[in-house]
C-alpha cells in the first residue's frame, strides 16, 4: 500500500514539475498556458492525495476552470501575430535562473539537512484514526470563527470584479470593429483573388492583420 | 499518506514549483507569462499550507481556510492583472514588459 502511494506521489510530482518547467520554458505562449493547466491538474491531484478533497475540487473549479480561461482570453486579446518569432526571454534570463536556483538551495538545505520534522501521532484518543477536518467543519468555520475574513474575501472579490471591468473597459467610440465571419471570408477571398493575379502569394494572415490594425487606428 | 510520503518530499515539490514560477516571472518578457509565473508561485504556497495542515493539525480547519483565502486572492489578482495587461496592450500596443517604460528614470 505504501509503495502504491509513493508511486502515485512520484507520478504527480513528475506531472507538476514537468508541466511547470514546460510552462516557463516553452516559446509559444498558448502552449505555455496549456501546460499551466496541466500543472494545475497535478496540484489538484496532490491535494487529493493529501486528503484535502474540497481544496482539490476548488482548485479544479477556480484554477483550471476560471483562471486559465482568463489567461487564454488575455493571450487571445493581446496576441501579436506579426511578432510571433520575437524573443520570449529577457536578455539576462540567466539572472532569473541563478536567483531561482539559489533560493531553492537556500530554502531546502536547512529544511532537509538541519531540521528534523517531528510528526505528531496521527491517531486520536484511544487509538482511533485521527479525524480529518472536512467540508462540513470548513463551512462551519466560515460562518463562525472566520466570519470576518469570509466577508472581507467577498468584498475583495467584488472590488476586483469592479476594478477589472473599469480597467479593461473600452469606450464604444474607440472600439476596433470586429469583422463578422462572412465579411472576413469575403475579404480573404478578395485578397487572394487580387494577389493571385498580381503577385506571388504572401503570408495572408499577417498582411490582413496589419491592414486591419491600420484600419482600426484611423 | 503521512506514513508513506515524508513531509520533506511534499515541501521539496512546493519549493521547486515556487522557484520555477519565480524563474518564469523574472525571465519572461510577456506580461501574461509573468502572471503565469505568479500563479505557479501561489500554487506552490498552497501546496505548502495543505501539507502542513495534513501532517501537523489535520483535525483543525485553519490550514484549509488559509488555502481557500489564497485561492480567492489569486483569482482576484488574476482578474485585475489580466485586465491591466489588456489596458496596457490598448495604449502601448505591446505586451512586452520591457517596452512599457514610461516610468523609467
Amino acid at each position: 500500500m505504501e509503495l502504491v502511494i509513493q508511486l502515485i506521489f512520484a507520478a504527480i510530482t513528475a506531472l507538476i514539475i514537468g508541466a511547470a518547467m514546460m510552462t516557463v520554458l516553452v516559446r509559444n505562449i498558448i502552449h505555455a498556458a496549456l501546460w499551466l493547466i496541466a500543472s494545475f491538474f497535478g496540484v489538484a491531484a496532490l491535494y487529493l492525495l493529501l486528503e484535502a478533497e474540497f481544496i482539490a475540487v476548488v482548485q479544479v473549479l477556480i484554477y483550471v476552470g476560471a483562471v486559465s480561461i482568463l489567461i487564454l482570453f488575455a493571450i487571445m486579446l493581446t496576441r501579436q501575430i506579426t511578432n510571433q518569432g520575437a524573443q520570449q526571454f529577457v536578455a539576462r534570463w540567466w539572472v532569473g535562473a541563478v536567483v531561482a536556483v539559489t533560493l531553492f538551495t537556500l530554502v531546502m538545505a536547512p529544511a532537509l539537512i538541519t531540521a528534523t520534522w517531528v510528526l505528531p501521532p496521527q491517531q486520536g484518543p484511544a487509538g482511533a484514526p485521527a479525524v480529518l477536518a472536512g467540508p462540513a467543519e470548513l463551512g462551519r468555520g466560515f460562518v463562525s470563527e472566520f466570519l470576518l475574513q469570509f466577508e472581507i474575501a467577498g468584498l475583495l472579490l467584488l472590488v476586483a470584479l469592479i476594478g477589472a471591468i473599469v480597467i479593461a473597459f473600452e469606450e464604444r467610440a474607440r472600439r476596433r470593429r470586429v469583422l463578422t465571419l462572412a465579411e472576413e471570408h469575403a475579404l480573404r477571398s478578395q485578397e487572394s483573388g487580387v494577389r493571385s493575379q498580381n503577385e506571388p502569394p504572401q503570408p495572408l494572415v499577417a498582411a490582413e492583420r496589419t491592414e486591419r490594425a491600420t484600419a482600426g487606428q484611423d | 499518506m503521512t506514513q508513506a510520503v515524508p513531509i520533506e518530499a511534499v515541501l521539496t515539490v512546493a519549493a521547486a514549483l515556487f522557484c520555477i514560477g519565480l524563474f518564469g516571472a523574472l525571465a519572461r518578457r510577456n506580461l501574461v507569462s509573468i502572471l503565469i509565473g505568479v500563479e505557479l508561485m501561489l500554487n506552490a504556497v498552497n501546496i505548502n499550507l495543505i501539507a502542513f495542515w495534513r501532517y501537523y493539525e489535520a483535525q483543525f480547519i485553519t490550514g484549509q481556510t488559509f488555502a481557500l483565502f489564497i485561492i480567492t486572492v489569486a483569482a482576484a489578482e488574476a482578474a485585475v492583472g489580466l485586465a491591466m495587461v489588456i489596458a496596457v496592450y490598448r495604449s502601448w500596443t505591446t505586451v512586452n514588459a520591457e517596452s512599457v517604460d514610461s516610468l523609467k528614470g
